[in-house]
């Protein structure tokens, strides 16, 4: 285990130094550099401004000192507005989490609830409808749905107003984005249920006389969880990237919308940090998932 | 001669009657009567028994009948509506300004008049946009580009990951280690953040000649198509190296290599019909998700060039009038899914069918 634990925690580290050396260099390989402005500047401010950033040394060194500036959690400053990337990052990152926790919530509850209550039910109206809703959300991509939303009830029933800084509704952003997982876990909570639900262990605990309430939540479904589990890791990359269009549509002022707008605005600093940021966020997110799966099942052996 | 009198029967004798039997008792079985006698079924082939399975799966059916409608308008549509998706309408080579956003099936105040004096216009099914475009033309060419992009994005994954993954699962050994072990890290990396990064560079860095096919489709198409070829494959390359594990140790391959027969031709003549039905559902699986990924590029910015539509790019334009135009969200919209939807349902009839792991 010990052995294992070591193992997976230094190749995320491996595939967080590869992500920050690949953003680096990419970064650098776009023609023209930052001070390359309409209104043409001098050659005497260009060297200095380069020497004030470091821009007049050779790249693997520019890499080391923007590596050695991550460390202290310094990511530099913004091309377009000049603001250090660290503060906005700071502001806008809580709004985010806030939403993406929210809607990683809500799916792993909702869709193991409907999930379970699927397989429960098999074949009966519950079922089929479960089923027909999971099939049909998960071929909806996150940004039409929110926009449909937005449409229905924002602008068309008004039930919700649209959001601003004053009153931020967080009903319709967390419906959006849980959608996709919801039903993903759902189409996966029902696999594993009546697969838990057929095994030996059940029927002995019927053949004992357990309460069906008993043999449900105590046997069944912590069994049915494990491959759920598993599936969390890879959602939050998922999240991550929704909360990107799902933030830019209902104009929430979080990470994703901010990122949305350093690419249009082509501001690079902004880019390479906010992707470092948030691989290096996906990357922690998978290994505790992956970890936390093997501590919950013990049949699993580590390879 | 005289007619022989029948015999009377002693009771006791064991000699069957003949005379209580017809000549045609005796006739050899024709073809169709021995047919009857058999209670085999038709013999069947791998492929057979598959479709067979899956058109008796109602859901699979009507995906297949949904995605061959689609592909009939967008092929046939271009032909029979007579406007272009980046033409901008006009009447007698006169601008028509009034033909700005108008709802579907409307014409406006010039083509109206027009059609008063006796010509002849064709409806615009859909409405038009904001920049005096038919927007059902529009849409259809949205749809081939995501088709096209999904279709051909697969394809390079197909490619890449069943050469990575055969010889890597084919050799063994060390080889298959350090391959693997690059394949583990491509698969770390957060591929959405990469992809709009690569798209983010390649964009400054790729410069096309002007009129040719890769400038039409702009340098985010093609750098989409770099990003899928760099990117995706690993996912089809472990698929493939798992099954080629697996079927190596069968005794045909042995066989086959006690004859002299060369890897090369082991791998494409014996591992790799074996595992078709594997690489089939997954790059059938493949197509949705790359049509996904096209229209979430396209709805951040970072799509198809601009005149060119997409679904996803379409979708992202039709924020701007939502409020008095929704028709032009719901249009893609409706495409978007149905695609999406029909090729997973497909994609799931067939692995139902075609996986052998999955047979009772």
């Amino acid at each position: 285990m010990g052995k294992y634990i070591v193992k997976r925690i230094l190749l995320a580290i491996l595939t967080v130094f590869i992500i920050c050396l690949i953003t680096f260099f990419l970064m650098h390989a776009v023609p023209g550099g930052p001070f390359n402005k309409e209104k043409a500047l001098s050659q005497a401010t260009i060297e200095a401004l380069n020497a004030r950033y470091n821009l007049d040394k050779p790249v693997w060194q520019q890499f080391l000192l923007y590596m050695r500036n991550l460390f202290k959690g310094d990511f530099g400053v913004s091309l377009k507005n000049g603001r250090e990337i660290t503060k906005i990052i700071g502001e806008a990152f809580p709004i985010s989490a806030k939403l993406g926790v929210s809607a990683m919530i809500v799916a792993l509850f909702l869709g193991t609830v409907f999930g379970s209550t699927a397989a429960l039910m098999r074949n009966k109206l519950p079922d089929r409808l479960i089923v027909f809703f999971s099939t049909l959300f998960t071929a909806v991509p996150s940004f039409i749905l929110a926009t449909l939303l937005l449409l229905l009830f924002c602008i068309k029933l008004k039930w919700v107003p649209v959001w601003d800084a004053n009153s931020n509704n967080y009903v319709l952003p967390v419906i959006a984005l849980s959608a996709y997982p919801m039903a993903y876990i759902t189409r996966l909570s029902k696999t594993s249920m009546l697969d838990a639900l057929s095994q030996d262990y059940i029927r002995t605990a019927r053949a004992k006389g357990v309460s069906k309430f008993k043999m449900i939540f105590k046997h069944a479904l912590r069994n049915s969880l494990i491959p759920v589990i598993t599936y969390a890791g890879p959602q939050i990359a998922y999240i991550i990237t929704g909360s990107m269009v799902i933030e830019t549509i209902f104009t929430v002022g979080g990470l994703g919308s901010k990122f949305v707008t350093a690419i249009t605005n082509r501001d690079y600093t902004m880019i390479m940090a906010t992707t470092i940021f948030l691989a290096t966020l996906m990357v922690i997110a998978n290994l505790i998932c992956d970890l936390l799966y093997k501590l919950v099942d013990p049949r699993i052996k580590y390879d | 001669m005289e007619e022989q009198k029948p015999l009377k029967k002693n009771p006791l004798s064991m000699q069957l009657d003949l005379s209580k039997f017809s000549e045609e008792t005796f006739k050899a079985a024709t073809d169709e009567e021995k047919r009857q006698q058999d209670v085999m079924g038709e013999s069947t082939t791998f492929f057979k028994d598959g479709m067979r399975k899956l058109f008796k799966n109602p859901l699979a059916v009507m995906s297949i009948v949904v995605i061959v409608l689609i592909l009939l308008i967008i092929t046939f549509a271009p032909m029979i509506v007579p406007y272009k998706y980046e033409e901008i309408l006009s009447v007698n080579g006169v601008r028509d300004k009034g033909a700005k956003n108008l709802a579907p099936f409307k014409y406006s105040q010039l083509e109206q008049e027009y059609i008063d004096n006796g010509g002849s216009r064709f409806p615009h099914l859909f409405g038009t946009d904001e920049q005096c475009r038919d927007y059902f033309i529009r849409v259809v060419y949205g749809t081939r580009i995501s088709f096209f992009i999904g279709f051909f994005a697969s394809i390079i994954v197909l490619i890449i990951g069943m050469l990575y993954g055969s010889i890597s699962g084919y050799l063994g050994g060390k080889v298959d280690l350090v391959m693997m072990r690059i394949v583990d890290i491509i698969y770390s990396l957060p591929d959405m953040l990469m992809i709009i990064l690569l798209s983010v560079v390649l964009n400054e860095v790729l410069k096309f000649s002007s009129g040719s096919l890769l400038a039409k489709l702009g340098t985010n198409m093609v750098s989409l198509f770099i990003v899928f070829g760099l990117l995706y494959w690993v996912g089809m390359a472990r698929l493939i190296r798992g099954q080629i594990l697996s079927i190596k140790e069968n005794e045909y391959i042995l066989a086959a290599k006690s004859i002299g027969t060369k890897p090369g031709r082991i791998i494409r003549k014996h591992i790799l019909p074996n595992c078709l039905s594997v690489i089939i559902i997954s790059t059938a699986l493949q197509i949705p998700s790359a049509i996904f990924t096209e229209s979430f590029l396209s709805f951040v910015g970072i799509g198809v060039k601009a005149p060119m539509p997409s679904l996803g790019s379409l979708a992202n334009a039709a924020r701007e009038g939502l409020q008095s135009y929704p028709y032009k969200l719901i249009f893609p919209a409706i495409v978007i899914c149905l695609i999406v939807l029909s090729l997973n349902l497909l994609g799931d009839g067939l692995r139902d069918a075609f996986d052998p792991k999955l047979k009772r």
